[in-house]
């Protein structure tokens, strides 16, 4: 019986470490790849760098939002980010009148900004001030090089309208020759070129670009379309890529420390309860990381912060048992008894405190916003799992490690 | 059995002491303020590594053409990262024409780490939920206390509850120390974290209630304080310990979050072991006594 019991002890702890080994190595067998736990998790905007934005679609009485075009902007956006190259975009409603978008990993997070909030409307104004065209009416956009008239490579955005665009061009050509056609972009005039002959097959150039690279923007928003609302931004977050490394790393090392702070001050000070403590808070710590990795939460700073505020409510629930299984002991118990009391009478406590813990996290889910969230799904997962694990794991394993005899003195478990 | 500690005997000792803490941490809110950051009340923080060490004034002839009232601090390990912070609503186009002056002005080889603006409209939103979040969170958890155990309990529970919330805003106005968004998410945990310590002694006094009689209400509390007394050391102590860690490595979004946790666990131990039962001993016998 004790050495049988002694055998599945040294098998659980072999298994703990393989396990934990796996998780933070990863292993690859033949064509079975476990991938370390450091790439499976998602990380947030503030820990990867990016570009964090909620523009808010602006409410005039002539020109009322609704949910159509709140969905017609999205997909814009949406169309406009994808023509970036960017990967994993997050494009979301907000509420009624709000878009959320964040872009992790992104390089140039000035020019990201200034395309995803741009209305783009693109009209062609006549010298009496009528709209003769819209970007409504252009079918392909593209930006190229031109010769121009000193025999220069300039970079324009060429357009090719639709039949109705075509038929209105022409028409306005016809009629205005010799006089100014203005090209405006959200208002602002961005070409203004003299009518030299009509224009009937429906194509046009916009000149006036810088270079090649701003061409290609204004053609990309041409093709994308115009915002069917106007929306402002009301709050902008941008992280570099080195801060966000540098803020990991550090919170990542702060963390190893504190949590092997915390376990060699249980280990020293409850000996062998500690020590089964260690184990379970190792099994809690993997546990967490799995759990992450399947539902995918994202990792934020707070969320961090929250991991390791859940090692330490994982600890408190282990301190209680220990202290309770102390009491029995000085009562003159034997260890097994002991052990049961002490879970048994430990059991409520543990639960009311927990859930009282878990209200604060739901209510911080339902009313926080954006890195706040991510703090409180990484405390209700973490208090659930520890629950769990002081109230399962390490009752099996202080029961089984008694039941081995290794350390008969009941002094070393806190009489 | 170990010494008892006599709580419940030294109770005015422990209301005045929290009532001088009080006192003061109100007076400074009513004469400071507090120093709410641009989460609350809008306005725009850039952060930008300069990747060598500044004099204020250098900075401030860029600063002072936006907004001369900005705040300038340093930051980083060698102190070469500026961190600008004004009420001001910068465009993403300011911010670019800004951080080019400093490019200018520094060679090319600075950073931009980190921008962040936030108009007024959500500010004020946030401050309305952040209420709402505190308030529903304290309803839920006095309604779950009621449930579980009695009501007097969820009343002494939520004293020592706003006495750690009038605590850690005393020290965030006394410190001048900013308040964002990871603020509320820090005095959530602060009021789970409480609850939490209350309740594992009042689980106690529960479970010993049986075991004493009417008259020996002050022998209950005190025997139940003592017995979770080790608990409460050492769960405060190792909580404290990971915190603590995590603090000193000087991130500074996380040191915003942290600084409030250590101070409101501390408050928050020190309330669930001294106030809420002195409070709770102080209502049951005045019930007792109405009874007789």
């Amino acid at each position: 019986m004790k050495l049988k019991n002694a055998l599945i002890f040294c098998m659980v702890l072999t298994l703990i470490f393989a396990s934990g080994l796996v998780m933070f190595n990863g292993l690859s067998i033949g064509k079975y790849e476990v991938v370390p736990i450091s790439e499976a998790i998602n990380y947030g905007l503030d820990l990867t760098g990016g570009v964090y934005v909620v523009l808010e679609a602006q409410d005039s009485p002539d020109d009322p939002v609704t949910d159509e075009k709140i969905d017609r902007a999205i997909a814009t956006i949406r169309e406009r980010i994808d023509n970036l190259g960017v990967s994993e975009p997050i494009i979301a409603r907000q509420g009624n009148d709000r878009i959320r978008v964040s872009i992790p990993n992104i390089q140039d997070q000035s020019e990201a900004l200034q395309l995803i909030g741009k209305t783009a409307q693109l009209e062609f104004v006549d010298p009496n001030g009528e709209i003769v065209l819209t970007g409504a009416h252009v079918d392909q956009s593209n930006a190229v090089y031109q010769t121009d008239d000193f025999n220069r490579q300039t970079a324009v955005v060429t357009l090719k309208l639709n039949q109705e665009g075509s038929d209105a061009f022409a028409e306005a050509t016809k009629e205005f020759i010799n006089q100014v056609i203005e090209i405006r972009l959200d208002n602002e005039v961005i070409s203004a070129p003299n009518v030299q002959t009509e224009i009937t097959d429906g194509e046009a150039v916009i000149t006036g670009m810088a270079n090649l690279e701003e061409a290609g923007n204004l053609a990309m928003l041409i093709r994308a379309g115009a915002l069917p609302v106007q929306l402002e931004p009301i709050e902008i977050t941008t992280v570099g890529p080195s801060l966000g490394q540098d803020s990991l790393d550090k919170s990542i090392l702060g963390g190893i420390i504190g949590i092997s702070l915390v376990l060699a001050f249980i280990l020293l000070y409850y000996r062998v309860p500690g020590l089964i403590a260690c184990l379970a808070l190792i099994i809690y710590i993997l546990l967490n990381f799995l759990v992450f990795t399947l539902i995918g939460v994202t990792i934020t700073l707070p969320g961090i912060a929250g991991i390791i505020l859940s090692v330490g409510m994982a600890v408190d629930a282990n301190v209680i048992i220990f202290e309770r299984i102390k009491e029995e002991l000085k009562l003159g118990k034997s260890l097994m008894a002991s052990i049961d009391a002490g879970f048994k009478r430990a059991i409520t406590a543990i639960i009311d405190g927990n859930i009282t813990t878990i209200i604060a996290g739901v209510v911080l889910f339902a009313l926080g916003s954006g890195t706040v969230r991510g703090f409180a799904v990484t405390l209700m997962i973490g208090v659930v799992i520890s629950m769990f694990t002081s109230l399962t794991i390490t009752k099996r394993l202080l029961k089984l490690f008694a039941s081995t005899q290794f350390i008969k003195n009941n002094k070393f478990y806190g009489a | 059995m170990k010494k008892t500690i006599d709580i419940v005997g030294k109770r005015n000792i422990f209301f005045t002491f929290s009532a001088i803490l009080i006192v003061i941490s109100l007076g400074s809110l009513f004469i400071n303020g507090l120093n709410f950051g641009i989460d609350f009340i809008g306005g725009t923080i850039i952060q930008i590594e300069l990747n060598q060490t500044f004099e204020t004034n250098e900075i401030r002839e860029i600063t002072d053409k936006f907004d001369e009232s900005a705040s300038i601090t340093n930051a980083g390990d060698n102190q070469t990262q500026l961190i600008i912070d004004t009420k001001e609503n910068l465009t993403q186009e300011e911010i670019d024409s800004i951080y080019g002056e400093f490019e200018e002005k520094y060679d090319a080889d600075i950073e931009l780490l980190n921008s962040d603006y936030k108009s007024a409209t959500i500010g004020n939103e946030l401050r309305r939920q952040s209420l709402i979040a505190v308030a529903v969170a304290v309803l839920l958890m006095m309604a779950y206390i009621s449930f579980r155990f009695q009501f007097s309990y969820a009343m002494a529970a939520l004293l020592a509850l706003l006495h750690d919330i009038v605590i850690v805003l005393g020290v965030y106005s006394l410190f001048n120390i900013p308040v964002n968004t990871a603020f509320i998410a820090a005095i959530l945990t602060i009021l789970g974290y409480s609850v939490n310590d209350t309740i594992v002694v009042f689980d106690r006094v529960r479970e010993n209630r049986k075991k004493y009689k009417k008259s020996q209400l002050a022998e209950l509390v005190n025997d139940s304080v003592s017995q979770t007394m080790p608990r409460s050391i050492n769960t405060t102590l190792t909580t404290l310990l990971a915190i603590t860690a995590l603090y000193l490595m000087g991130v500074q979004a996380i040191q915003s979050f942290t600084l409030p946790l250590m101070v409101g666990f501390v408050s928050g131990a020190y309330s669930s072991i001294f106030i809420a039962n002195s409070f709770w001993y102080v209502v049951q016998e005045k019930k007792v006594k109405s009874s007789r």
